[in-house]
């Protein structure tokens, strides 16, 4: 077979069909094709971290009114990150004194490989996905909760103070912050009444954002604390605890750290498309057929890849945009503004889908209209919790001054020493 | 084999992959990197000072309650998903129990909050 027979035979996905063919159909076949594709998927998201990596430096620099990287490789800097990656591997490397072991390179292994696996469940284009698992929201939650872990490893692994310090103030921000991502998630789930991220995209001729966009917002939010990006930098927050859990990681072990947050990011935001923003599909393309070569797919994976673009520049636009939250006011944000708006958000969702549901008011062109009064209850939401907060505001600023005035006339009544 | 089990045979493939690549590549900075003599520079970084004291040490509890909130409202959660996928077929009976469950998610919230748990110093 040559190039040009191997070329629609990969679009269509058929290849994999001739390689069975080819092959026989014995169970280690599939296991040989599950191989492949899986290689595929994670060779991808490693190259993944070149390219977004040196996007990230540029667009930050373009941000701050700075060039950016501009020798190596070209007038743009384009082969930074393989300098980069080079420079750190031939970096000393160092076990810090005390360290436990086991704990200091079980961290940046299960760090890799949590945002490693997280790639398997994410739908690239129509039947390209690592793995369709039925359960795919909800074994994305449950591998990105152990990301948690790795950091608590690096921490009390290191034998040093600051890492200790920043990977118990890391815990404690990725488990408050995984709450309203887990409870705003649960909004596009309802709505597609699946799990599995392949039917999350299928169930969205219209985007799921119209219909919650509440949801999205407080998804984003959580999702940029989630990964450990500013306004929620925490993690590393080097003006006040060095480095963070990383403080005593060096060369490439300290690259894995790195690697595995871009590969994070990418996926969140990868994630926060298909929840939202209907993944491959936009006014089906994705499903374009031209002299039998199926085209979709390459424009299914360019759409996606083009609105990940969209959302990851937005996650660094925030960076360049926001100073950092206080600890506590971290906390207080989501525990006590993230979590309670989102519990009624699903209140909301779910009995509106409910009375929507009796009355007959799904499918076809009844979607509009559905996707019309779920936007409409979103927006009451977002108007009532901004007048709630305007008033709290309000209030407290009146306190203040109250209190100021107060101050004021007992400085002016006081016996004036001066004389 | 079960076909459940083989769903998750790519995941497995990936873990190894994952496995690989972390072994791999810091094992390339062991050989390719420097071999200064190890004496201070192996000592923890405490911003140049010789460190003083164990680093494992105890910390504030504050952590701990954060962490132990967490899981509370993680098995409640975690409840919450798969009655998301099925909750058009469990009728008005499961919408009903599980927004009774959900008013009991809320009053711990609010009684959590009330208690000054959530208060950082």
């Amino acid at each position: 077979m040559n190039i040009a027979e191997l070329f629609p035979k990969l679009l269509d996905l058929t290849v994999f069909d001739y390689l069975r063919s080819v092959w026989g159909n014995a169970p280690w076949v599939e296991v040989v094709l599950d191989i492949i594709a899986i290689l595929t998927v994670s060779t991808f998201a490693l190259l993944l971290v070149f390219l977004l990596g040196w996007t990230e430096r540029k667009v930050l620099a373009r941000m701050q009114d700075r060039i950016g990287p501009n020798r190596v490789g070209g007038r743009f800097g384009q082969l930074q990150m393989v300098a980069d990656v080079v420079k750190m591997m031939t970096k000393e490397m160092i076990i810090p004194a005390g360290a436990d072991r086991i704990a200091y390179f079980a961290a940046p292994i299960l760090s890799l490989m949590t945002s490693l696996l997280l790639f398997a469940v994410l739908p690239f284009a129509p039947g390209l996905i690592g793995v369709d698992l039925n359960v795919g929201v909800f074994y994305v939650l449950s591998i990105s909760s152990v990301s948690v872990v790795a950091l608590l490893l690096a921490g009390w692994g290191s034998n040093n103070k600051y890492a200790l310090l920043g990977a118990f103030r890391s815990v404690a921000q990725l488990v408050s912050y995984e709450v309203p991502m887990i409870l705003s998630i649960l909004v596009p789930i309802l709505l597609a009444r699946s799990m599995s991220t392949v039917g999350l995209v299928e169930a969205q001729p219209i985007p799921f954002f119209f219909y919650a966009p509440l949801s999205a917002v407080i998804f984003f939010v959580a999702s940029l604390a989630e990964t450990g990006r500013s306004p929620f930098d925490l993690l590393e927050a080097e003006s006040e605890i060095i480095a963070g859990f990383h403080t005593e990681y060096t060369g490439m072990v300290f690259g894995l750290f790195m690697a595995a947050e871009y590969i994070g990011i990418i996926f969140m935001s990868a994630l926060f498309v298909t929840a939202y923003w209907s993944g491959y599909r936009l006014f089906g393309l994705e499903n374009v057929v031209l002299n039998g070569l199926q085209l979709g797919r390459i424009l299914g994976f360019l759409v996606i890849a083009g609105k990940t673009a969209v959302v990851f520049f937005l996650f660094m636009w925030i960076r360049a945009t926001l100073p950092r939250f206080r600890i506590d006011q971290l906390l207080n944000f989501g525990w006590k503004f993230l979590v309670p708006l989102s519990i009624v958000l699903i209140f909301v969702v779910v009995i509106l889908d409910k009375v929507l549901v009796e009355v007959g008011l799904v499918g076809g062109s009844n979607e509009v209209v559905r996707m019309g009064i779920h936007l409409v209850s979103n927006l009451l939401i977002g108007w009532a919790t901004i007048e709630i907060l305007r008033r709290r505001a309000k209030t407290a600023r009146q306190d203040y001054e109250a209190e100021a005035a107060a101050r004021d006339a007992a400085r002016v009544t006081a016996p004036a020493h001066a004389d | 084999m079960d076909q459940i089990l083989l769903d998750y045979l790519p995941i497995a493939v990936l873990i190894g992959i994952g496995i690989f690549f972390a072994v791999l590549l810091p094992s390339l900075s062991v050989s390719l990197g420097p071999k200064p003599p190890k004496d201070r520079n192996l000592a923890p970084y405490e911003s140049g000072m010789v460190a003083i004291g164990e680093a494992q040490r105890r910390l504030p509890v504050k952590f701990y309650r954060i962490a132990v909130l967490f899981i509370l409202f993680d098995v409640d959660i975690i409840l919450l998903v798969p009655w998301a996928v099925a909750f058009r077929k469990l009728g008005v009976y499961g919408l009903v129990a599980m927004l009774i469950f959900m008013v009991m998610f809320i009053l711990g919230d609010a009684w959590v909050w009330k208690k000054g748990v959530l208060e950082w110093e």
